[in-house]
């Protein structure tokens, strides 16, 4: 066997894309499926150039659709394969993803986010938030991790693969194209440095012995005949997908012990949040943080009382109101006001949090 | 028991799910025993994972004793070459409707071809969209009535049927096995598959058979009247015979595999 | 005060200003402080102004871009009124000195400015090539968070295997850097 890709800890200043090839090199991801679109173009060169010396493979396919599809027929024959992809090639996307939400398929899929709708801009967004939660005819039963660094761009690509392979729903790891192209220090690292065991791929098909003879055929299908069969089945998932919540959904919070005003934010401009929330505390102003890591499972639970005990809710992002309706979904029947800071396709800076803050508090 | 019943049934064969789905009279049946009989033939039961498309091919999710994948409209090729190019020592078999292969998963095919993947596909020509309910299909002949074309298809307004194995014999590199079967051969249409099979195990590149099958419930036609219409109708359209066979070397469009010249 | 700088470069495709960020930036980071750099990066990136959003801190960086530089490079024409946006009363613009006329014309009387005649000394005592590693040395004195040795390291990954196949050009960026750094520091201290 070729050697580990990673030998124990490796700190590195590289692009977002760099990460993410690394860190399914690290997670032991045997191919990757993927058709090419901006931002996400260079996990696919980074892993096209070191994924022959370990042994792994790659298909460049037709379009999306296809990496899609190809990437749910390496998860049935038992591999760790994922794709990546943004924007309209995400839209492509969804069409497999729901049949690997029906069949339970773990596919991973990185998703960099692009300005919507349409072409739009292959630099950045939080647009792809609501398609990549709830894309699909189906009932968003999938996991989706919201980045903000490299760091956790290298945690969670690497997490994606075990949640998915653990649980059976679709994985994605939500970043942008800021994150993609950017570079910043990274801690990169064998995963079983840490004490991360790798969830074992079981193959769907191609098992041992002969079908119908040694064992039952495994006759795997997303299509029912009767009202009756569908429910079953869904009910089935969506009770496993209930009882996974408290083991997968996550979360991160500071500063809301006291706070007048609570910023919520997800992905790259939780930095932002952060950073702002730093500096109003700093001037005297009573101001929280909270930042969903998992977009779907919402972190409903942990967002509740802290919603319950600020006055005034502040919700920021790079689109219009994506993250700010999961906010009040979870938040239906609490008083406290919400109001957004709202740049669809925008990049937001600390600077411009904190006057959204004043501004709230002053209304 | 039902395999006292059917004593030629393939071995392959699910005998608990018989008789299968499929309408009195269905093509789709036929093809499927022929494929049956070329995996015995070839002893492959054991490695071959069986995928289906939507259309009433889905009907087969659970017709074989084999590993079976029911994907999604289209799109059974990308997901038996996702299988494939991690586990190459199976033998994947993409089982669709002409409406799958050529109109939503067109893309697919011609680039599976182009690429010359390891994979057997079988195309079934019932010259319409029959889990639908009858609407025109890429494959619906000139003149010919579908729920979508009530006054016959025009081709002027809708193109004219599409020439599958010709289409992929001629993106396809060396290596490729391509022909075009008719459930009124059965013989013939076996040996094709099997070839195909073949082509697969032994690495050679993509084997794509069409079969022309009849759809007597959409077409609604008698016995004599569905064979006529296959046996007359289609195979004035669609030539049978193989149009590339893996020892030959491609050379431009001509030379290899005369189109609709018969085997027998 | 904790070191926490924002820069933003601007120049025309092939003038090297992704290099000098991707160097600088780098460099910091191997020096212990925390760095992030990111290209602009859109469909017209071939044919327009590419821009390099640099920040340097002790701090984690927030967000990837900012709103206002504390250094503003413009190295050509067009990068003179597309850096405007980033330009506040507090920013330093660095520019090369042939675009004198240009930058009054944009600018008027903004106070803080720096003019660098990095193309002259580029073409006439250099090579065109180490323009961009002038402008980087402008850079490092101008900032004074990176000793010159650590920038020597940097420009060693960099461009380590031409150096290797050609020794005297190692000599020639180290020249254009230290050249740079005279005229940056030169200002750094006032
Ligand atoms: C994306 C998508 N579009 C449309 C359909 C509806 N649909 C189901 S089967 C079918 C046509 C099947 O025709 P064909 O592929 O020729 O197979 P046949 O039923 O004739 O064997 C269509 C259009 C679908 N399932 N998915
Ligand atoms: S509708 Fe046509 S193709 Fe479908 S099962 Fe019936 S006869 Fe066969
Ligand atoms: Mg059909």
């Amino acid at each position: 066997m070729a050697a580990k890709p990673i030998e124990g800890e490796q700190r590195a200043f590289m692009t977002g894309n760099e990460v993410v090839a690394w860190a399914a090199l690290a997670a032991g991801a045997d191919i990757m499926y993927g058709y090419p679109i901006t931002p996400q173009n260079e996990i696919m060169h980074y892993w096209t150039r070191m994924a022959p010396r370990y042994d792994r493979g790659f298909l460049q396919t037709e379009d999306e659709i296809s990496a899609g599809f190809t990437t749910v027929g390496g998860v049935l024959a038992g591999k760790r394969a994922f794709t990546a992809t943004a924007g309209p090639g995400n839209v492509l996307m969804q069409e497999a993803m729901s049949m690997a939400e029906m069949m339970r398929l773990p596919t991973v899929v990185v998703v960099t986010q692009r300005g919507g709708p349409s072409t739009a801009t292959v630099i950045y967004s939080q647009q792809e938030l609501n398609l990549t939660c709830f894309g699909g005819n189906g009932e968003g039963l999938r996991i989706v991790y919201s980045t903000s660094s490299h760091q956790d761009l290298f945690n969670y690509t690497i997490k994606a693969f075990n949640t998915a392979w653990k649980y059976r729903f679709p994985t994605f790891v939500l970043g942008d194209g800021y994150q993609s192209k950017m570079r910043e220090p990274v801690t990169i690292y064998d995963p079983a440095t840490r004490g991360i065991v790798m969830e074992e791929c079981r193959p769907m098909v191609g098992l041992p012995g002969i079908a119908g003879i040694d064992r039952e055929p495994a006759h795997l299908r997303n299509t029912y005949n009767l009202e009756d069969e569908l429910y079953d089945r869904l009910t089935a998932s969506i009770k496993d997908y209930q009882a996974m919540i408290p083991e997968v959904v996550e979360w991160e919070a500071c500063a809301v012990d006291d706070d007048e005003i609570l910023v919520i934010a997800h992905g790259v401009v939780s930095r932002a949040a952060r950073a702002a929330v730093d500096s109003l505390r700093e001037a005297g102003i009573k101001a929280g943080y909270f930042r969903p890591i998992t977009l779907r499972p919402f972190p409903e639970e942990a967002l509740q009382p802290l919603a319950a005990r600020a006055q005034r809710i502040l919700v920021v992002e790079s689109a219009h109101g994506q993250l700010e309706r999961q906010v009040r979904a979870s938040l239906y029947g609490l008083e406290t006001p919400v109001s957004g800071y709202l740049r669809p396709g925008m990049g937001i800076t600390p600077e411009e949090i904190i006057g959204a803050v004043q501004q709230t508090l002053r209304s | 028991m039902a395999l006292a019943a059917q004593p030629q049934m393939p071995r392959v064969w699910r005998a608990e799910t018989k008789p299968h789905k499929f309408c009195p009279g269905c093509g789709h049946g036929i093809i499927l025993k022929a494929l049956g009989e070329a995996i015995d033939a070839l002893g492959i039961q054991e490695r071959t994972i069986f995928g289906c498309d939507i259309g009433c091919s889905l009907l087969s999710w659970d017709f074989f004793n084999l590993d079976t994948i029911q994907t999604h409209h289209g799109r059974t090729t990308p997901v038996l070459v996702g299988i494939k190019r991690v586990r190459p020592e199976l033998v994947v078999v993409s089982y669709m409707g002409d409406g799958g292969a050529y109109a939503i998963g067109a893309q697919h095919l011609v680039s599976s071809a182009v690429r010359n993947d390891l994979v057997t596909i079988i195309v079934v020509n019932n010259t319409q969209y029959g889990m639908t309910g009858g609407q025109m299909a890429p494959t619906t002949l000139p003149g010919q009535k579908t729920e979508t074309t009530p006054y016959g298809r025009d081709v002027k307004l809708t193109g004219r049927p599409i020439l599958g194995p010709e289409l992929v014999a001629a993106v396809a590199p060396p290596g490729a096995y391509v022909a075009r079967g008719s459930i009124a051969n059965v013989v013939q249409l076996k040996n094709f598959i099997q070839k195909g099979l073949l082509n697969q195990i032994e690495g050679r590149g993509i084997a794509f058979i069409e079969a022309l099958s009849a759809c007597p419930t959409n077409w609604r036609t008698n016995a004599a009247e569905t064979w006529r219409f296959i046996e007359k109708e289609m195979a004035a359209y669609f030539p049978t015979g193989e149009l590339r066979t893996p020892g030959e070397a491609k050379n431009g469009q001509a030379g290899e595999g005369t189109p609709g010249a018969p085997e027998h | 005060m904790p070191l926490n700088i924002k820069i933003a470069l601007a120049g025309e495709g092939g003038q090297g200003v992704q290099s000098v960020a991707e160097i600088l930036t780098e460099a910091a980071y191997r020096a212990g402080h925390q760095a992030l750099y990111i290209p602009n990066f859109g469909v017209e990136q071939r044919g327009g102004v590419s821009v390099a959003f640099v920040q340097v801190s002790e701090q984690p960086v927030s967000a990837p871009k900012f709103t206002t530089g504390d250094i503003v490079v413009a190295l050509s024409y067009r990068a003179v009124e597309r850096v405007k946006q980033y330009t506040g009363a507090a920013t330093t613009l660095v520019y090369d000195a042939s675009l004198e006329e240009e930058v009054r014309e944009v600018y008027g009387d903004q106070p803080r400015k720096l003019a660098v005649p990095a193309l002259e000394i580029a073409q006439k005592e250099m090579h065109p090539r180490v323009f961009n590693v002038i402008i980087l040395g402008v850079l490092v004195g101008l900032t004074g968070f990176l000793k010159q040795q650590e920038v020597k390291e940097a420009l060693e990954r960099q461009f380590g295997h031409k150096f290797a196949r050609d020794p005297s050009l190692r000599d020639l960026n180290y020249r254009a850097l230290e050249r740079g750094y005279q005229l940056g520091s030169r200002r750094g201290a006032k």
